[in-house]
């Protein structure tokens, strides 16, 4: 049966009931948000399988000790350009994809307070993106001196050509973080100005807590990288010495402006996990979040700490003891409120009605991990022992057990948890739970064996290595492939699952929530006129009392949407 | 375990004190067995440093594992003993938090890391006082001497060693060059650790010592080995296309063995040393210059000693 839809209908923005959706909306300046939340995490995931591909052919090179596959200048530039697709082109948008679509659901607000600020930001994405791997084609290849890109080797530019790779580079950086800014402006504002009548902080969603922490510092670090970014840019390319010694510059004066803000730039991608780890282990648990105050307060003891600690990451660029005494003191002082998000998650599962859905499974996996990774960030912010380990294979290992084994899990347990909220289609649990298994296994490979590498004394970032570290080399490879099988079974159940999945309800979890008293998915502006009156504290999970006024009225009208 | 009925016991709850008592202890004794054997994944210690850092590393692993299996252990068990069955559809306890132990857990941990944060502390100052280490800055065409005070407590040195893309050149008191470093056993050396062109890193594995190297600065630093052996020194900071050939080797040996062969060296005319990037170049070169542009390698060190790379190492 074909129905005459008007074609205005056809071609609106938003999805209409009933009528046919129009894909092209992604493809386009929209500027509602749950369009461009899709947008930014569609992309990202693209960029996902692009820097996963870069770490496979790094991973090849790395199973024997010598350097055999690629010439060891391309294996700089590959595992330059994977970090810095992992951190810019991944793991940054994807999470802004989740404040796109949870930030207004979740508070119930129409839209962000910039909507078309919105979209030029995620429209930069790609135009950095398009930036960044065009560096590829550039004379003398990609940026090669590390996500660093600590000077004096990133600004020797072999060739002297004006566009360079790390000309790119530096310019694909300073646009991700205008790009950010932009961001972070919107969600701030969105989150301090618009919440729903009734929503004071302290019923605000712990997401909302830690994606507002997130964006601060956002807002307070990135004009420190920006700024050395800048000066990075000048000295490379209009021959300044800000961090030339030969005309009196100081290369490590660089590493303050890079770590000031890059090291906080982990709690930017970490802390809105923190959210998404309390949302679902509240819903899968059936359980109130334990000590729910203290979890959205020690987000932003983490933000404040995590603008002192930068030094760590230089206890051995000649850094006075004094100053290394002391950003060890702060780096650990850091374990303090991690710890109580971590101790009330725990409280949280406590007799619980324990559901081990996908996106539960991917929540306790990436739990177990991060608890492994944080012991070892204890271990480097140890100073003695970073004067060993520091710039070896252990750190490789710890990054990668917080920046994939634990915001990797916390990203895929969200995208599996809302999936059904966002596309109105439910996914196939079989292979969700098959990508589970295939991902813990093949990251456990991967990075637990490196660990060890590390301790004898592998330095990162090498081609070729002593034959004694072969065999962890080998493990890691192995687990690196398995990474990469692991995305085809996520690949198939989103794609087939959004194409032909069964219809999603309004709350297939029975969360408690504004975002699942909207219908799936939510209409273009959220709950339009009709906005609900929260009464109480999030995560009433059997206390048997309403989130919001008229609670009943609200889920009749999402299921009749 | 239930965990559904939470009906008001009398008394104390013996057996549930019993089960966290025995879990505890087994935990704890695992936790230790661990540290023992943690010292174990690092390399031989070769330098009067190397205890302290072991000692250091060892602690953390025990306390880590005991933090690590505790809260592991409480996720397996919650998994295993408070899952909701098929088509139970109700809630778990109602709890809230509890203020008492959001407390405890904040308190503990913080008087935990800053124990830990002191220790460590205490440990850094030993290590300073074992090889301080200091940071001078180099004007344009100074040398290293010029500026770097040498380390009065040293029996020899200072020791020049410069680095480069990517060769290492070590400078000993009387002129002679090499490109493995030689160390007597037992005797405090120091260095002046100098690149001429982008950050390295002066890393030995065996001394668990690690030191950046920065372009227009000298840094005075010293070591006491306390094994003799062959271990490696590895460039631990980028440094650009070679980066990961450029390693050398250190060789400890008995204070006679160390005379006599600066003794040998000095005697041996000047040649040119070890430097694995030029071969490599070199290869590249042949090959028809494919791959990503790359700054040339510096020519290799004249040295006395160019050294044998193809022996073995001990860590």
């Amino acid at each position: 049966m074909t129905i005459n839809y008007d074609p205005r209908v056809l071609k609106a923005p938003h999805p209409v009931p009933g009528a046919p959706d129009n894909w092209k909306r992604f493809f386009s300046f929209n500027t509602d948000a749950k369009v461009i939340g899709i947008q930014y995490i569609g992309l990202s995931l693209f960029f996902l399988l692009v820097g996963g591909l870069l770490a496979m052919v790094m991973r090849g090179e790395l199973i024997t000790p010598a350097s055999d596959l690629v010439d060891p200048t391309v294996y700089n530039g590959l595992y330059t350009m994977h970090g810095t697709v992992m951190l810019f082109l991944f793991l940054f948008p994807v999470l802004n994809g989740f404040n796109n679509l949870l930030i207004p659901t979740m508070i119930g607000a129409p839209d962000m307070a910039f909507p078309k600020l919105n979209a030029a930001a995620f429209w930069l994405v790609p135009v950095f993106a398009i930036v960044l791997m065009g560096s590829f084609f550039v004379p003398g290849g990609p940026a090669s001196a590390g996500w660093w890109s600590y000077p004096p080797v990133s600004i020797q530019n072999p060739l002297g050509h004006f566009i360079n790779g790390q000309f790119l580079w530096i310019l694909a950086v300073a646009l991700s973080g205008v790009s950010s800014i932009m961001g972070a402006i919107n969600f701030v504002t969105t989150i301090l100005r618009m919440r729903a009548p009734g929503m004071t902080l302290f019923r605000m969603p712990v997401f909302i807590w830690t994606a507002w922490a997130a964006q601060t510092l956002q807002l307070i670090g990135l004009p420190a990288l920006t700024g050395g970014a800048i000066m990075l840019l000048f000295d490379l390319s209009f021959g300044t010495s800000f961090f030339q010694p030969e005309g009196g510059g100081d290369p490590v004066l660089y590493q303050h402006f890079f770590w000031f803000y890059s090291h906080p730039a982990v709690y930017v991608m970490v802390l809105p996990v923190f959210g998404i780890f309390s949302e679902l282990i509240t819903v899968y648990s059936r359980k109130p979040l334990f000590g729910y105050r203290f979890v959205a307060l020690a987000s932003f003891v983490i933000t404040f700490l995590g603008l002192i600690v930068w030094v760590h990451h230089m206890f051995y660029s000649g850094t006075p003891q004094w100053m290394r005494n002391l950003f060890m003191v702060t780096t650990m002082l850091i374990a303090v409120p991690t710890g109580v998000k971590v101790f009330a998650w725990l409280g949280t599962l406590w007799g619980g009605k324990i559901r081990l859905t996908t996106p539960m499974l991917f929540v306790l996996g990436g739990l177990v991990n991060f608890i492994f990774g944080g012991i070892t960030g204890v271990m480097l912010g140890t100073a003695p022992i970073d004067i060993h380990v520091g710039n070896t294979y252990f750190v490789v290992a710890h990054f990668h057990y917080i920046i994939f084994n634990t915001i990797g899990f916390g990203i895929f347990a969200g995208i599996y948890h809302w999936f059904p909220k966002f596309t109105g289609r439910m996914f196939y649990e079989g292979l969700g739970k098959v990508h589970f298994a295939l991902t813990f296994i093949g990251a456990t490979l991967n990075w637990l064996p490196l660990h060890w590498a590390g301790l004898m004394g592998m330095p990162r970032r090498v081609a070729s290595y002593d034959p004694e570290f072969a065999l962890w080399n080998v493990i890691a490879s192995i687990g690196a492939f398995m990474l990469g099988v692991a995305s085809i079974p996520f690949i198939l159940n989103m794609v087939s699952s959004w194409a032909r999945g069964a219809k999603a309800p309004p709350n297939p979890w029975r969360a408690i929530g504004l975002e699942w008293l909207l219908p799936s998915p939510p209409p273009a502006e959220n709950f339009e006129d009709d906005i609900p009156t929260v009464i109480s504290e999030p995560y009433g999970y059997g206390l048997g009392r309403p989130l919001v006024e008229d609670e009943d009225y609200y889920v009749r009208r999402a299921q009749e949407a | 375990m239930t965990s559904t009925s939470p009906s008001p016991r009398q008394g104390l709850p013996i057996r549930r004190i019993l089960v966290i008592s025995l879990a505890t202890l087994v935990n704890l004794v695992l936790s230790i067995w661990m540290a023992q054997w943690s010292v174990d994944w690092l390399p031989v210690a070769a330098s009067t440093a190397a205890p302290y850092v072991d000692g250091l590393f060892s602690l953390e692993v025990g306390i880590g594992c005991f933090i690590f299996v505790g809260c592991v252990g409480f996720i397996l068990w919650s998994v295993l003993f408070s899952r909701a069955d098929k088509y139970d559809e109700s809630d778990g306890l109602p709890i809230e938090g509890n203020t008492r132990l959001e407390i405890a857990w904040t308190v503990i941990p913080f008087v935990v890391v800053m124990a830990l944060a002191f220790y460590s502390i205490h440990v850094n100052e030993q290590l300073a006082s074992l090889g301080p280490k200091t940071k001078y800055d180099l004007a344009v065409d100074q040398q290293p001497d010029a500026v770097a005070a040498a380390d009065n407590l040293k029996d020899i040195g200072p020791i020049r060693v410069i680095s480069r893309q990517w060769s290492w050149e070590f400078v000993y008191p009387d002129g002679v060059r090499s490109s493995e470093l030689h160390l007597p056993v037992s005797q405090r050396a120091n260095f002046q650790l100098s690149s001429e062109d982008v950050l390295h890193s002066f890393y030995v594995p065996a001394f668990r010592l690690k030191q950046d190297i920065i372009p227009g600065s000298v840094i005075s630093y010293s070591i006491t080995p306390t094994r003799e052996g062959t271990y490696r020194l590895r460039d631990a900071m980028f440094s650009g296309a070679y980066f990961s050939s450029n390693q050398t080797h250190v060789i400890v040996e008995s204070g006679e063995a160390y005379d006599q062969w600066l003794k040998k060296a000095a005697s041996q005319p000047l040649v040119s040393g070890l430097s694995q990037a030029t071969e490599l170049y070199q290869q590249r070169l042949a090959k028809g210059d494919r791959g990503w542009a790359t700054v040339p390698p510096a020519a290799p060190p004249m040295v006395n000693d160019p050294g044998h790379p193809d022996v073995l190492h001990d860590a």
